[in-house]
């Protein structure tokens, strides 16, 4: 079985100068840069990054928590979430015919890709038979994933980011750092000096207010939008039972894109089918809140397949798999496949607040791409190549539950991780010649690889309170912690691990085989 | 084409196994709230989320709408109309009215140099402030609601439900109308997460609620 991802070389870890300062390039969007432990330290270093990022996630906490705590009904709309989820898995092939069938009859054309170069290939023939040399795209997690713009800058063709946060990316020739804002980790400054350096028409007297920096864009944007002929978008959910697809936004970028041009493309992942149009009161109230800690995104586009005389009368769908079906045979895995890709689970992650999206080396960082991206990619299997980098990915995380906790679809992250580690273990234990991060891994590995010692290490880390003593935080760690207490202090673990925590929930039941998943 | 199909489809089943996987869906939410459609309490409502939205509110009454929307636009060259927006609205504007259908659609540049654009809408959401048109003929082409840098959107009171599922099931038995969902201006909050209205979209947003 080969590997499905566009690019299935090793990472490259050569970061490249940009107008802010090295930028990480990747060769595969799901697989670049070093090792998490690795990456991870050197992220440690960068103290503007993590400064940044520690306003902007304790500012988006702040306001996820006050709209979360204003729905009475919030626990009932996370349940059917879930469920709805669940249910979808269970019916996946069923769904996505019902999907296809219901476009189709409305105009639109539908295309299945088994990987990241043959969903490439359909939007690049796409843009060819219409003589297209540039497309204006809306922000989305699939077409990053497969490396969408860089395939079509080798034919020739130029992809323009027309989210706020994707088009700094963008102009800085930086990788995404977060799935929801993908520039989090830069400043205003750092913004306002590159929209100096690269973007065409900016103001030479650019100030660096956000709402100075969003009229530079506008400004830059605009003749793009009026003139396009074909865009691409991802979708948050493609509905079954009538072929609806639907974009959640706050700019009007994405309306722009789904309105204007002739042609419309929309790469789809499988695992975003939803079964009814009124499933959509449930996302549509989880996703938002969950998101941009609101209570709605400004504006939110469904469409279904060609509406004659409005917007595009040329629609494509490519529904992409990707490592999406290898996700789904994993029995407990498969549960990575319900996200709906809100990032609450990054922004009160400890973890991917002290590192930074870059460091786990893929597209999908934070808890959820340290469990999604290992799936879609295999590692840990006999389909990723031996020393596989993001097999250290699920143990990028302190497995405290806050992400769980925060999750609108309750996927049980830590569970997912412990499964995961466990499933790299196994595989390597087969294998002989162990691989530089092997013998860093080595020790946690297999502590986290059984239940029972699990349960005794995360006991351990109550000595670790006694030795935070009143500070609160814990100076030195060993190996291969110390990457992190080495330029930071830890704060102190939590009174109740997350093991002793669920025991309490669950009538004293051991946490062991916690990884019950969720419908 | 139907290669990648047959095998995809098929990674399917065969990752999913042979057992029938059957999920139940429970359903505890709330469908309907507390407010009733057009009460004063749910109309306060709402109008609180769009202010906090920073949309501009306007109240009117049916024989006021128009001289309310005249003096929103009045300094409008050109304002944009869908040929179904009931004429009534339409008495003493000042501006030249641009009718745009899907049979006879404005182009974009028009469409950009207009001044604003007035539509209806299908219902509204007090509980997340959100307005939710469905393009038929008093609501018009997508693009009309977009391009325009000011949209003033006129909405009875008795439009306006209290909770998001009132909401979509108004809107799912026609769910293959193009549909749009607006809370507030067009915003972003990619820079340090602090929210900035005004990006792509109306960066004006006015709602005049008539009872
Ligand atoms: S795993 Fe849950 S919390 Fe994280 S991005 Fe996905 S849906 Fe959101």
């Amino acid at each position: 079985m080969s590997t499905f991802l566009g690019l299935p070389r090793h990472r490259s870890s050569t970061p490249e100068e940009g107008p802010l300062g090295p930028v990480p390039h990747a060769d595969d969007p799901l697989r670049w840069g070093d090792p998490f432990p690795v990456a991870a330290r050197r992220a440690l270093d960068d103290a503007q990054m993590r400064r940044n990022l520690g306003h902007a996630t304790s500012t988006i906490r702040d306001k996820r928590a006050s709209v979360v705590g204003e729905v009475p009904d919030w626990e009932a709309l996370r349940d059917t979430g879930s469920a709805v989820k669940g249910d979808v898995m269970a019916r996946l092939p069923e769904l996505l015919a019902q999907l296809e069938e219901n476009v189709t009859a409305r105009g639109g054309t539908v295309h299945w890709a088994r990987d990241a170069d043959e969903a490439n290939a359909i939007v690049t023939r796409i843009a060819r038979e219409r003589a297209v040399d540039e497309i204006v795209k809306v922000k989305s997690m699939a077409t990053q994933e497969i490396g969408l713009n860089e395939a079509l800058a080798e034919a020739g063709i130029a992809a323009v980011e027309t989210d706020l946060a994707e088009l700094i990316v963008q102009l800085s020739e930086d990788m995404p750092s977060h799935i929801l804002v993908p520039a989090i980790h830069r400043n205003r400054e750092e913004i306002r000096r590159l929209f100096l350096a690269r973007m065409e028409g900016a103001p030479d007297d650019l100030g660096d207010a956000p709402r100075e920096l969003a009229e530079a864009a506008r400004v830059h944007l605009r003749r793009k939008f009026l003139s396009a002929r074909m865009a691409v978008s991802g979708a948050n959910f493609g509905v079954a039972d009538s072929g609806t697809l639907t974009v959640v936004e706050s700019e009007g970028n994405g309306r722009m894109c789904l309105t204007l041009p002739e042609t419309l493309v929309t790469v789809m992942g499988i695992e975003k089918v939803v079964p009814t149009f009124t499933d959509l009161e449930v996302f549509g109230q989880l996703l938002p809140r969950s998101s941009t800690g609101e209570r709605m995104n400004p504006y939110t586009s469904l469409w279904t397949g060609v509406t004659p005389g409005d917007g595009p009368q040329d629609f494509h769908l490519i529904l992409l798999d990707n490592g999406r079906t290898r996700a789904l045979a994993d029995d407990v895995g498969r549960a990575a496949l319900h996200c709906i890709r809100c990032s609450a689970c990054l922004n009160v992650c400890p973890v991917y607040e002290r590192v930074g999206g870059h460091a786990y080396g893929s597209v999908y960082p934070g808890p959820i791409g340290a469990v999604l991206t290992p799936l879609l990619t295999g590692a840990g299997t006999e389909d990723a190549p031996h020393g596989d980098a993001n097999a250290s990915l699920p143990y990028a995380s302190t497995l405290c539950g806050a992400c769980f906790d925060a999750c609108p679809v309750k996927i049980d992250i830590p569970s997912l991780l412990v499964h995961l580690r466990a499933r790299d273990v196994d595989s390597r234990r087969e294998r002989t010649v162990p691989t530089g991060w092997d013998g860093a891994m080595k020790a946690a590995s297999w502590v986290m690889s059984d239940g029972a010692r699990l349960g005794r290490a995360e006991k351990g880390t109550a000595a670790l309170r006694v030795l935070a003593g009143r500070k609160g935080y814990v100076g030195t760690l060993p190996p291969p912690m110390s990457a992190w207490t080495a330029s930071r202090d830890l704060p102190a673990p939590p009174r109740q691990s997350f093991r002793d925590w669920w025991a309490d929930e669950h009538d004293g039941n051991d946490g062991d085989g916690a990884a019950e998943e969720n419908a | 084409m139907s290669d990648a199909r047959t095998q995809i489809l098929g990674r399917a089943r065969e990752a999913l196994g042979a057992d029938e996987l059957d999920v139940p869906v429970p359903r505890e939410y709330r469908v309907t709230g507390d407010l009733a459609p057009g009460s004063d309490d749910v109309v306060d409502l709402l109008v609180d989320r769009l202010v906090d939205y920073r949309a501009t509110v306007h109240h009117a009454t049916t024989p006021t709408v128009a001289e309310t929307v005249a003096a929103l636009i009045a300094d409008a060259r050109t304002v944009v109309v869908p040929t179904g927006l009931d004429v009534a609205w339409r008495a003493d504007w000042v501006p030249e009215v641009l009718e745009d259908s899907r049979e006879e659609p404005l182009d974009v540049a028009t469409l950009d140099a207009a001044g604003a654009v007035v539509t209806a809408a299908r219902v509204a959401c007090a509980d997340t402030g959100t307005i939710l048109l469905d393009g038929e003929p008093d609501q018009g082409r997508r693009a009309i609601t977009l391009v325009p840098d000011v949209h003033v959107c006129v909405l009875r009171a008795d439009q306006v439900v209290h909770l998001l599922p009132e909401a979509i099931r108004m809107l799912a038995p026609h769910p293959a109308r193009p549909i749009t969902w607006i809370s507030g201006p067009s915003a972003t909050s990619d820079i340090e997460l602090s929210r900035v209205e005004g990006v792509h979209g109306p960066r004006t947003l006015h709602v005049v609620i008539v009872r």
